[in-house]
């Protein structure tokens, strides 16, 4: 099941772009919980702008993943904007997320 | 060479790789359902083995399989196996799945990541396809982006219960640096699985060996010890010992060598599956002779390989050519198969691979090796000799008649002997050398030995012609074959004393027919004269019948006449003077008594 949250709200942040994300997960796997758990703390932090984040467990949706070209998981892919990253693990080092999604710490804070 | 591992009392189920040679050194292939380990340093066959593996089972038991590729892409993988006869791009579509495990190098890592996203994917890929086999071919990549051996072994045990839990036959690729004989790192994984081939690669003799070697298999009896492997148009071929005991038939049906000269001096050539050696110095046309026994070969319908190293078979086809010997249309009719080898590019190993590779795909029943000692150029001596051994025996094996040609420096054949020591195997050895002997160097042929058959001790002078080579009459003078223009020159004689015999015996004959012409004639003759005679004696005969009747008529008339007595006067007067009176009387005629009395 993929999960969407779309916490996205133009009318607050209009000077900032809406960060799209996905997130690959197998199913409640210690890794897999953690990362979603950094995200998340992560987005609450770092992305008040505004962010989309869909969820896939890729042990329902299997060839999703394997079209989306995800191997490990947890990995997370900045969908837009430009350019595309990935990100690979339980997102434990925020900092490199942040570097990964064109975000620096303390940027929007 | 085998060594008992482990008594189990259910014997491991095994599933072929189709891989020459390894079936035969793992006693049948890999353990069913469980996981293999091939580990080796780079560029050492790993990759191919396991793709190997992979297609053969889709190809030929269609068994479709995975493929993880974690060091390579699936196109630079299709370009790799191009080069063997695989149809992988085929394979690809129906039976068998590419997975391209590698990650972007723009990929940045934050934390721990797992192996379960990837094993969904594959259990639903595998569920699809109906697999039964799976290749992760360089998982140390991934392992090593890990970056904690505490999660390597994680993973590693991770990939274990998954492979068990799918029932899958597995085969592991991992890359060992340095040293093949301690491979630290992968210690756990070799513990973990059921089989561990080690792949190796080394120089010997400037020459690049590869080698694999089972070090461990499960409940399974397997061939100890290094095998060299090598690469032919099929894929891996693993130089297998083959089996300890030697069970070659023994046919006595006779193959001709190629010339009836030959055939006659091994007393009716040569026995089929059997192998003959020729050896002989540089141009003493061993060449020839195997070129000759090929051409018979395929006039009689048989498949043949002609085996040449260092020369093209199209050089060797035309050199031929000018001693008669016609391959050109064997080779475009497809019964003759002709093969060269270059020495200093491969070891013997691989000479040995790619020929077992021909007898399979060629299936002849005569071969030709020109030259084997060209096999002992490169590389070390002794696995020279080995190599020579086995595909010997692998010919007979096949049931090929062979035709191996040597080179041997000097005149000696004992030179040989100590080189590959492949004489005291051959089951005829010719040898052919030079003699040089009244300013000329003339070929001359020997049969050192030829097991099973007799044969003729005589050296015999070979002579090469336009209409191929044949082996001339013997004239010995002072115990020594006479060669060349000696021999020419006692033909020459033999030539005129056979035309002064036969002038002489002409002459004899007419001198008796003119002798018994002259006879006939003086019979005939004589019989003319003869007949002559008895005509004219038939002509006198009646005449004188008349004259003696009227003459005794009248002498009796006269003595009525006279009135004596008749025949007084007649009785004591003997015939005698009535001849001569008769004779008197009338010439010519004689003999006759008158028969009348008065």
């Amino acid at each position: 099941m993929a999960r969407k949250r779309a916490k996205a709200d133009a009318a607050t942040a209009p000077v900032t772009t809406v960060v799209v994300m996905c997130l690959y997960v197998a199913g409640k796997a210690p890794n897999s919980v953690r990362a979603i758990a950094n995200l998340e703390a992560i987005c609450r932090r770092h992305l008040k702008g505004g962010y989309k984040l869909e969820i896939v467990d890729v042990c329902e949706h299997p060839r999703r993943a394997l079209a989306d070209g995800v191997l490990v998981t947890p990995s997370l892919t900045k969908v837009s904007p430009a350019p595309a990253a990935n990100v690979i693990g339980n997102l434990s080092d925020t900092s490199s997320v942040l570097a990964a999604l064109g975000l620096h710490a303390g940027d929007l804070n | 060479m085998t060594a008992r591992k482990h008594a189990t009392p259910r014997p491991l189920s095994k599933v072929a790789t189709g891989i020459q040679g390894f079936d035969e050194i793992s006693h049948g292939g890999l353990p069913q359902n469980r996981t293999s380990l091939a580990m080796g340093g780079p560029g050492t066959g790993k990759t191919v083995f396991a793709l190997q593996a992979l297609v053969n089972a889709a190809r030929d038991r269609k068994q479709p399989g995975l493929f993880v590729a974690f060091e390579e892409g699936a196109s630079e993988i299709f370009a790799n196996a191009a080069t063997f006869g695989w149809g992988l791009p085929a394979l690809a579509r129906s039976a068998l799945f590419f997975l391209d495990a590698r990650l972007s190098p723009t990929v940045v890592q934050s934390g721990d990541f797992d192996l379960g996203g990837m094993l969904a994917i594959l259990e639903a890929k595998k569920q699809e396809l109906g697999a039964g086999w799976i290749v992760f071919d360089g998982v140390d990549v991934l392992l090593r982006l890990l970056q904690n051996p505490g999660a390597e072994m994680r993973e590693i045990y991770r990939l274990r219960d998954w492979l068990a839990d799918n029932d899958l036959t597995a085969i592991i690729t991992a890359k060992i640096d340095g040293d093949a004989s301690s491979p630290a790192s992968y210690g756990f994984m070799q513990f973990m699985v059921d089989c561990v081939i080690r792949f190796d690669r080394r120089l010997e003799q400037e020459i690049s060996v590869r080698r694999l070697e089972i070090t461990k298999y499960r409940g399974s009896e397997f061939a100890t010890g290094e095998f060299p492997l090598s690469f032919g148009p099929q894929g891996m071929e693993v130089a297998a010992p083959g089996t300890a005991e030697i069970l070659h038939e023994a046919p006595s049906a006779r193959v001709s060598s190629g010339f009836a000269g030959l055939d006659s001096m091994l007393g009716g050539g040569v026995f089929r599956g059997s192998s003959t050696l020729i050896t002989g110095a540089p141009g003493t046309s061993k060449t020839t002779l195997a070129g000759k026994f090929a051409e018979s070969a395929c006039q009689r319908g048989e498949r043949t390989l002609f085996v040449s190293f260092d020369e093209s078979g199209a050089r060797i086809q035309r050199n031929l050519t000018s001693v008669g010997i016609r391959l050109d249309a064997h080779m475009k009719s497809g019964l003759l198969r002709m093969y060269s080898g270059r020495t200093d590019v491969n070891n013997p190993e691989e000479h040995l691979i790619r020929i077992a590779a021909l007898l399979l795909e060629h299936r002849p029943r005569c071969m030709v090796i020109d030259p084997l000692s060209a096999i002992a150029r490169t590389g070390a001596l002794s696995s020279a000799r080995a190599v020579c051994n086995r595909l010997i025996y692998k010919m007979r094996d096949h049931r090929v008649t062979a035709i191996i040609t040597a080179l041997v420096g000097g005149d000696d054949p004992q030179v040989e002997a100590t080189e590959l020591q492949i004489s005291t195997i051959a089951d005829t050895w010719i040898h052919l050398s030079y003699v040089v002997r009244g300013g000329e160097r003339n070929r001359a042929l020997t049969i050192v030995k030829s097991r099973g058959t007799r044969h003729s001790n005589q050296v015999r002078e070979l002579v090469l012609s336009a209409a191929g080579p044949a082996l001339a009459d013997v004239y010995s003078a002072g115990g020594e074959v006479l060669m060349g223009t000696l021999r020419w020159e006692k033909e020459a004689e033999e030539r005129t004393r056979k035309l002064q015999r036969r002038a002489a015996f002409t002459h004899k004959r007419r001198e008796l027919q003119f002798a018994e012409a002259d006879i006939v004639a003086r019979i005939t003759a004589l019989q003319l004269d003869l007949d002559r005679q008895r005509a004219e004696l038939a002509l006198y005969t009646p005449e004188d019948e008349v004259r003696h009747v009227t003459s005794d008529e009248r002498e009796n008339q006269l003595r009525k006449i006279r009135g004596a007595g008749a025949a007084t006067k007649v009785a004591p007067v003997p015939s005698r003077r009535r001849v001569a009176r008769i004779s008197a009387r009338s010439r010519g005629n004689g003999g006759k008594e008158p028969r009348r009395g008065p």
